[in-house]
């Protein structure tokens, strides 16, 4: 719908390539008269090539179900609720259990995903499902997370059709889903696998790391939900394989 | 933003003065302190990922000019406008012309420091644009008039009443028998102030925490969501950032990550980390339909080489202020520029040079706790002493300093003068101070003394005793 809205703005002028090349030079020239020579060029070419990986932290490589319950810990720990099912045809009837106890509208607005999509809204519960990007005053959005990291209980969500950004910040309450089979242990897990995913064209517009619901504590450092994105976070772990 | 650096000493004393400040200083140091020790205990790995942090920036500065080259390669293949700007108007122009381009009225911004730096807000508001801050601290500053206390908490020198003071006198046209007097109650009431703006604005500006060279991605970090509704729903987004900000790989900007939220508030990590790279697809339903980065120097390549290049590893994490006494006892604000703190107290000098702000490095005990706890093990102790050498060498303390600096150093050049000296000091000072041990008032040292007493010396000179020790080891040596 925002779509229509706008026409693509006109390339703005640019500075020159002088600025570019002056701060450039400059930069060069504090690194003692850095030359763009092979051996520096094949450093940074091969760092970006291997992106060889840092430290990782223990608790990312824990096995199996010890992770899972990590990720859920650490979400929980975030003020997420972490609902558990078993296959992707009980996801709505959960969704709706969590909508009637939240109290909240049995309605929700999600995007093209296929997996969202194939879910029985109609026969499992009585939720409205609304198409397309979040609008002003929607309640529940609804996402499929690409990915997950459980060493700090973070959710990756990939911008698209499938699963528009809108809908990770305008509505008051958020639930995202993922199989179980999506949670990694680490940063660096998701993003190899996300890597594999794109290929090589760039990465989606944004990838949002989500752990738990919007907060601020710009007020006398007292810690308040729902400052400006979802108030609350329900996370949907498919525990089938 | 007009510096105030050079009215330190009459900043410090108002702070120290100001009741309200005070009080909301008194929270700094039990809530990010102890949140930050503890998440620290959570993860074992702490102290080494400091150094991979380290490590990383130092090994990306060393290649500047490959890995910016490199990002803005990347980023404008996947559809971002780059540019380059050398000083802070520079990159004024360069985002109001983007603005205008895009015939924009409303202006969203989240929290950037850079933003801050370069007095951009300012300079957009001059040409008639609405310029809204949506991170609820700078909102709250914004309307004060006033500018950040602190990297991360940019109101953290505020009381909840005078927010709720300020949200009446703004929010004139909501009910006034409103109940303002809990947090949660402001933050409602922010939020629904807010989201209009978020919904109307044309333009969305954020700064970066990270560029990415691998990807060309923009990132950044926030708790309140806020970034993201400015550069998801306005139709053009920018992103401004300065030279320091890009890092090679996404492997390094995790571990960067894992550094970041867990110094600043003790959080694992912050509730949301985005990572932007060009604009709306073709068939994305939302998102900005334009991106633009402008990548920033405003003199932090003179640091490259220099003595100063450590402070360049910064991450912004406000750590180092937030285990400052100095800092607890004067806040932000009197440090008088955008960059508070140990930090600030290196920084400062570095960007807008020593003459107007040499007060900033004596502006620490130089205990050592900001080094301590810095991510990327930026020596801020050593960088602090260092400038105050550079102010000393380039004239730039006061006559009364260089006066009694340089009448010690003669003295301390005249062996027997000195302990003649300090031997007639310390037995007078003992003479003075009687029966109780202690001075209540001493000449030159008025400010130390009307806070505390001085213990008077005993008697004997520490070269005295120095040299009595020494003779007594010598006799238990012998008798061994």
């Amino acid at each position: 719908m925002r779509k229509a809205r706008f026409k693509r703005p006109d390339p703005p002028p640019q500075t020159g390539s002088r600025a570019r090349e002056r701060l450039l030079d400059k930069i060069r020239t504090a690194l003692g008269g850095a030359t763009v020579d092979e051996l520096r060029s094949a450093v940074v070419k091969d760092r970006l090539r291997l992106h060889p990986a840092n430290l990782v932290p223990a608790r990312a490589n824990l096995p199996g179900e010890q992770l899972i319950a990590l990720f859920r810990q650490m979400l929980e720990s975030q003020a997420a609720t972490v609902i558990e099912v078993e296959t992707p045809r009980d996801v709505p009837a959960a969704v709706a259990d969590y909508l009637r106890r939240s109290n909240l509208p049995a309605r929700v607005r999600m995007g093209q995903d296929a997996l969202l999509r194939r879910m029985p809204w109609q026969q499992e519960s009585a939720v409205e499902c609304l198409d397309g990007a979040a609008e002003a005053g929607d309640a529940v959005g609804i996402s499929h997370a690409t990915a997950a990291a459980a060493e700090t209980g973070t959710l990756f969500l990939a911008s698209g059709k499938d699963n528009p950004v809108t809908l990770n910040f305008l509505p008051d309450t958020h639930i995202v889903v993922v199989e179980q089979s999506k949670i990694a242990g680490s940063y660096e897990a998701v993003w190899g696998r996300v890597r594999a995913s794109v290929g090589n064209g760039p990465l989606p517009r944004t990838i949002n790391l989500i752990s738990g619901p919007s907060r601020t504590a710009d007020i006398e450092q007292t810690i308040v939900m729902g400052a400006h994105g979802p108030r609350s976070l329900a996370v949907v772990i498919i525990r089938q394989k | 933003m007009e510096p105030s650096t050079r009215n330190f000493p009459g900043n410090a004393a108002r702070a120290l003065a100001d009741h309200q400040l005070q009080r909301a200083l008194a929270k700094v140091p039990v809530g990010f302190v102890q949140k930050r020790a503890d998440a620290r205990e959570r993860l074992p790995e702490f102290e080494d990922l400091r150094n991979a942090g380290r490590d990383i920036k130092n090994h990306t500065l060393q290649h500047l000019d490959l890995y910016l080259t490199e990002y803005e390669k990347r980023a404008t293949a996947a559809g971002a406008h780059v540019y380059w700007a050398e000083t802070a108007s520079d990159a004024c122009s360069i985002i109001l012309e983007i603005c205008r381009q895009a015939g924009a009225r409303v202006v969203t911004k989240g929290k950037s420091m850079i933003s801050e730096e370069i007095g951009l807000n300012a300079h957009l508001a001059a040409s008639g644009l609405d310029v809204v801050e949506t991170d609820l601290g700078e909102y709250i500053i914004q309307l004060r008039g006033e500018t950040p206390s602190h990297i991360i908490a940019p109101a953290v020198h505020l009381n909840k009443e005078q927010v709720e003071a300020d949200f009446r006198r703004v929010h004139a046209d909501l009910a006034e028998g409103r109940s303002l007097t809990e947090p949660s109650e402001l933050v409602a009431e922010a939020r629904q102030v807010l989201r209009q703006k978020f919904l109307t604005a044309d333009v969305g500006i954020t700064g970066a925490n990270f560029l990415i060279a691998e990807t060309g991605s923009s990132v950044i970090v926030t708790n309140e969501g806020n970034g993201d509704l400015t550069q998801s729903l306005a139709k053009v987004h920018v992103v401004i950032a300065s030279i320091d900000k890009v890092v090679p790989t996404l492997e390094d900007a995790s571990t960067l990550i894992r550094l970041l939220a867990r110094s600043a508030t003790g959080q694992e990590i912050s509730t949301y980390t985005t990572f932007s790279t060009g604009a709306r697809r073709p068939d994305d339903p939302d998102g900005p339909e334009a991106y633009h980065v402008v990548i920033l120097d405003n003199g932090r390549s003179e640091l490259l080489g220099s003595a100063f290049q450590e402070v360049l590893r910064c991450i912004r994490c406000g750590a180092c202020m937030n285990h400052c006494p100095v800092y607890h006892a004067i806040g932000g604000h009197a440090y008088g520029w955008v960059y508070p703190g140990p930090i600030g107290s290196v920084l400062t000098p570095s960007l807008l040079g020593i003459r107007q702000s040499s007060h900033l490095p004596n502006a620490s005990t130089l205990c050592g706790r900001c080094e301590a706890v810095c991510p990327v093990k930026i020596p801020l102790p050593k960088l602090m002493r260092q400038w105050r050498e550079e102010a000393f060498e380039s004239g730039n303390t006061t006559a009364g300093f260089r006066f009694g600096l340089a009448a010690w150093a003669w003295l301390a050049r005249h062996p027997r003068l000195y302990r003649l000296a300090s031997r007639l000091g310390v037995a007078m000072l003992k003479l003075v101070s009687g029966s109780t041990g202690r001075l209540r008032w001493l000449p030159f040292a008025g400010g130390w003394t009307r806070h505390r007493d001085l213990p008077a010396p005993h008697g004997r000179t520490f070269q005295a005793l120095w040299a009595a020790g020494r003779n007594q080891d010598q006799d238990r040596q012998d008798k061994s």
